[in-house]
């Protein structure tokens, strides 16, 4: 009984830490850029793909830094191009925009690797257990987890001590003003906006490692990744990491138990925090905790 | 709206021979049509987008091959086939209102199509209404052809009650008698399963646990690690396209594979072809398969097909397709007629010829349920298994000796008066 | 129509209104004959029955998003909610055609008015977020209820039963069904109109306006955006009881928030500050999708491209884009 919590839990933990990844770079975007990025779904699968196809030239160590980063250049073209226009205008049009982005960035995705999924395969030594009793640590999933704390914690370095994650924590806090003093707010957004992105590459090649790849992978993360925004509360980094791990551990211990309420606990666990605590778990210590 | 219109009436005239836009190979001309004949039309409702698109895909390569091999020998009835493809996302929401466009606008004479179990009951049920011919080419779900069947609809693809029983006997032999199951959670996985039970509860086995897994799960630790916990002899495993990719390849991550026989009921070379080689393994059922030596037409239809199609060989969907294509253009030719009890009358029987059976034995749609008897290919995967050699065929079943007869399916065909 | 709502000189106002008589005169005698002249030109019944409900679905949308500014990104749930209602009713308690659209309307009414308030605790963009996620939950309900619902698979075994008037049965075809869609689409067109003419409906665009005014002026904002929100479910939910009664059962993906962006983008599309806007861009946006998915795989593509053009390049919608040309 125990062991099976404790499994369950941790498998919750694996599919929180995509949902975190996944939260923090929306969260960023939500911020600085003021964008409800619906593409960020296909950006992930897209880092995935990019990897799978580089992988036999870079190597899997390789493609995990190559790929987000053309993910990134991606990003900022269509940053550029798309939802610069937007800035300042009513939060629809973005949502819609990038709503639409989303469809075609999946259709191309699908048209250029086919529908069916793409076998990602992983380096064999970290495809197998570590030890017998503990066979669901695999190798794989400790690398996970050591990715997603170092890339969580240089990005919060950055936020706190390089000028530009400064300027991106000004920025949030009062925009008008750090535009006033001569900050390019325009350079400043696009870089915002390839750092969520950066983030959703990463997420997507970890994912693809572990859940596969197809063309909606996306699509069935990013839903709940809103929710560990609204839960870890609106406006907090930090909230929305823990956020997404939360409800990632809730929905697997949900899963082991009452597999029928998997998906629906993340929502009911988000209607409570809406009604007992509007502004989420962590949605009132400021903006960067 | 009207200009709408107008280009789509365009796009009538070039397509004149069939294969909805998209398709690279259109072949146009071999046998010049009158302009004034009027085509027959065969509307094919398939996934190219969602879950199955790949799957789809391989159908409708299939029916397109076949309605142009017809063009070329004369069309149905001395008229050109028409072949309109509309993509039904897998869904069957988006499929009925793609075959009521079908009927209202294109006034197709026959409907055919369908991967997933619930686009073939809802098509089913939609064809009946109109008392249009629906052929389901690939949908297994029991009830198509067992208690809900129609006198109007035929089916293709083999049932879930012969899939699984074509590799009972083998796994059960070969194996032991401890099964646990890991089941998609809807219509198919639901029979699928039902079905293996059965079978199992009656060779004296034992099923110590089934975890239902929802259509499109990604990570399926959780399953596994109950599939574990319980420790079979055999792990069966019914999901089908990438959900059956993400369940293997866990499955190998989490060691399972060198505890226990992994196993299922259907499996595609689609999906074997998306897996990681390390993935690929396991017990399974095939519905067709491109490499049987010394059946004769074989060899010929699937060069054919792999000049056509990217040197891409033929899979179970692609036979299907073409089957199901060439089979109503049979039955109409023989009822002299495209009107449906007719047609249907026809296609009650009918034994196909060699050069589209492409399989040893009689292949032909049963008069008592409509359900197309072939045979079954159950068989492994080879170790270090390259495309397009990922299967091995341990043994061909008829069909007809694990099917349930119609009776005990619950067929009861009532038709119109 | 929605010359209430905006702010103009008196005279070109009294102008503007015997146009729009015409004009809204001149769309119901179209909509009145479209079995006639639809197949003529190349299209279909059912085409068009789809196009009406997707209308009433956007235009009960349009009320928060229109008119009171509330960026609703989760409408599908109310309409699958409406269509599973009436599945359900059809198999479970009677045969009848009514009481299964009542049915329908009544439970995603009621969702609605229990979402509200919860969805309603954030504003602007965040309230987006919350209503797809309560859009998601639903979802999940109706895929995960296998036994209620039919699971992935949808819920099937109901058909379009008969219409029962007085010893009168009257089956109902893919022409007659039009018929009856038309007519609830002109029972929702005359009561939104109502709505937005009382004292409630001003108070809806002045909650848009000027949220903040409203409050010091004491006016219960929150109530206003519920009640808005609430009235909009009702109306969205009946398209959807509407739509299994076309398709003949209710599925899935009638909840998913794949279509909650179609309902948005139809509002957009024809014009959010028009009245008949998320009519015209429910035309737009169900011909265009029939017509590309026919013709092209990769037509999600295209539906994708009229999403991102329509925001860089109509934000008015095509009402609001016409206005424009015509007041310049």
């Amino acid at each position: 009984m125990e062991a099976l919590l404790l499994y369950s839990a941790f498998n919750g933990l694996i599919v929180g830490i995509f949902y975190a990844l996944m939260a923090l770079g929306l969260s960023l975007i939500l911020g600085l850029n003021g964008v409800i990025n619906f593409a960020h779904g296909t950006f992930m699968a897209l880092g995935g793909y990019v990897a799978f196809t580089i992988e036999p030239y870079v190597g899997f160590w390789g493609s995990l830094v190559v790929a987000p980063l053309l993910c990134v250049v991606l990003g900022v073209v269509v940053e550029r191009i798309l939802i610069r226009p937007l800035y300042g205008r009513d939060p629809l049009f973005s949502l819609l925009l990038t709503f639409g982005l989303a469809m075609i960035m999946e259709d191309l995705i699908r048209t250029i690797w086919g529908s069916i999924g793409q076998p990602f395969a992983l380096p064999n030594y970290l495809n197998s257990p570590l030890s017998n009793s503990l066979f669901f640590l695999t190798g794989y999933r400790v690398v996970l987890i050591l990715i997603t704390a170092l890339v969580t914690g240089a990005l919060f370095a950055v936020l706190r001590y390089s000028r530009i994650g400064i300027r991106i924590r000004a920025g949030n806090a009062d925009l008008e003003t750090i535009s006033a003093m001569g900050v390019n707010i325009f350079f400043l957004r696009a870089a915002n906006f390839g750092i969520g992105i950066f983030l959703a590459g990463v997420a997507g090649i970890l994912a693809a490692g572990q859940l596969g790849l197809s063309p909606s992978i996306g699509s069935q993360l990013i839903m709940p990744s809103f929710v560990a925004i609204i839960v870890g509360g609106v406006g907090s980094l930090l909230g929305s990491v823990l956020g997404g791990l939360i409800i990632g551990i809730a929905s697997g211990i949900t899963a082991a138990f009452f597999p029928v309420a998997q998906e629906v606990v993340i929502y009911v666990i988000m209607a409570v925090v809406l009604v007992a605590r509007p502004r989420g778990l962590f949605g009132q210590e400021g903006l960067f905790e | 709206m009207s200009l709408t219109n107008l280009v789509s009436l365009n796009r009538r005239g070039l397509l004149k021979t069939g294969a909805a836009a998209g398709m690279a190979s259109m072949v146009t001309s071999q046998v010049t049509w009158a302009q004034s004949e009027t085509p027959v039309k065969i509307g094919q409702v398939d996934p190219r987008t969602g879950t199955y698109a790949g799957l789809g895909e391989n159908q409708i390569r299939g029916a397109t091959m076949a309605v142009d091999e017809l063009n070329k020998k004369g069309g149905i009835l001395g008229r050109p086939v028409q072949l309109i493809v509309e993509d039904s996302q897998g869904l069957p929401g988006p499929a009925v209102s793609k075959a009521q466009k079908l009927v209202s606008q294109e006034n197709v004479d026959f409907l055919i199509g369908a991967v997933s179990s619930a686009v073939s009951v809802s098509l089913s049920q939609f064809a009946n209404q109109h008392n249009l011919v629906y052929v389901d080419i690939g949908g297994h779900v029991d009830s198509v052809t067992g208690k809900d069947c129609k006198w109007n609809t035929f089916r293709t693809c083999s049932t879930t009650w012969m899939e699984t029983d074509a590799d009972f006997k083998i796994l059960f032999d070969k194996f032991g008698k401890k099964w646990f199951f890991i089941t998609p959670d809807y219509a198919f996985g639901h029979a699928l399963h039902a079905d293996y039970v059965a079978q199992l509860t009656k060779a004296g086995g034992q099923a110590l646990g089934n975890a239902l897994a929802p259509l499109g799960t990604t990570d399926f630790s959780s399953y596994l690690i109950q599939a574990r916990a319980a420790q079979p002899d055999v792990l069966i495993c019914l999901q089908a396209g990438d959900d059956l990719v993400n369940v293997l390849k866990q499955a190998v991550q989490f060691g399972l594979n060198s505890q226990m026989a992994i196993a299922g009921a259907q499996q595609e070379l689609e999906v074997l072809e998306a897996l990681p080689p390390a993935a690929r393994l396991g017990w399974w059922t095939f519905e067709w398969y491109w490499n049987q030596p010394g059946v004769p037409h074989l060899e010929d239809f699937v060069a054919a097909y792999k000049a056509r199609y990217d040197n891409k060989v033929p899979t179970a969907r692609s036979w299907f397709g073409y089957a199901t294509t060439h089979a109503l253009a049979l039955a109409a030719s023989q009822a002299k007629s495209l009107d449906s009890i007719k047609v249907v009358r026809a296609m009650e029987g009918l034994v196909l010829p060699p050069e589209i059976a492409l399989q040893p034995g009689k292949c032909y749609y049963r008069a008592g349920d409509h359900q197309m008897i072939a045979n079954m290919f159950p068989g492994h995967v080879p170790a270090n298994a390259t495309y397009p050699n990922l299967f091995e065929v341990a043994q061909t079943v008829p069909s007809g000796t694990v099917a349930k007869s119609p009776e005990e399916a619950g067929c009861k065909l009532v038709y119109p008066s | 129509m929605s010359s209430s709502i905006e702010t103009k000189p008196q005279a070109a106002r009294h102008v503007n209104t015997n146009g729009r008589v015409a004009a809204s005169a001149i769309i119901w005698v179209v909509l009145l004959f479209v079995p006639l002249w639809l197949p003529m030109v190349g299209g279909y019944t059912d085409l068009a029955t789809r196009a009406l409900i997707y209308a009433i679905a956007a235009s009960g949308l349009n009320l928060v998003l229109g008119y009171t500014g509330g960026l609703s990104f989760g409408h599908a749930a109310y309409f699958g909610l409406g269509a599973y209602g009436a599945g359900l009713c059809l198999i479970y308690i009677a045969p009848s055609l009514p009481l299964a659209i009542l049915a329908g309307t009544v439970l995603g009414g009621i969702a609605g008015i229990l979402v509200g308030p919860m969805a309603m605790k954030r504003k602007g963009i965040y309230f987006a977020m919350i209503t797809i996620a309560f859009g998601q939950m639903f979802y999940f309900i109706a895929v995960r209820w296998n036994g209620l619902t039919g699971g992935e698979d949808g819920l099937t075994g109901f058909s379009r039963v008969p219409l029962h008037i007085g010893a009168e049965t009257i089956p109902l075809g893919a022409d007659r069904f039009y018929y009856v869609v038309l007519a609830l689409f002109a029972v929702v067109m005359a009561v939104i109109w109502q709505i937005l003419r009382s004292p409630l409906g001003h108070s809806f665009v002045a909650v848009r306006e000027n949220t903040t005014r409203l409050r010091f002026l004491g006016v219960a904002v929150d109530k206003q955006i519920w009640v808005a929100f609430a009235i909009s479910t009702f109306i969205t939910a009946l398209a959807g009881a509407l739509n299994a009664m076309l398709t003949g059962f209710a599925s899935p993906d009638n909840l998913g928030w794949q279509l909650s962006g179609s309902f948005v983008v139809i509002c957009v599309l024809g014009g959010m500050r028009s009245f008949w806007g998320p009519f015209l861009g429910a035309i737009i946006y169900i011909v265009a999708q029939d017509y590309l998915s026919s013709i092209t795989q990769n037509w999600m593509s295209f539906i994708g491209l009229i999403f991102v053009l329509a925001v860089l390049f109509f934000p008015q919608g095509l009402l609001g884009f016409i206005k424009g040309r015509a007041r310049s």
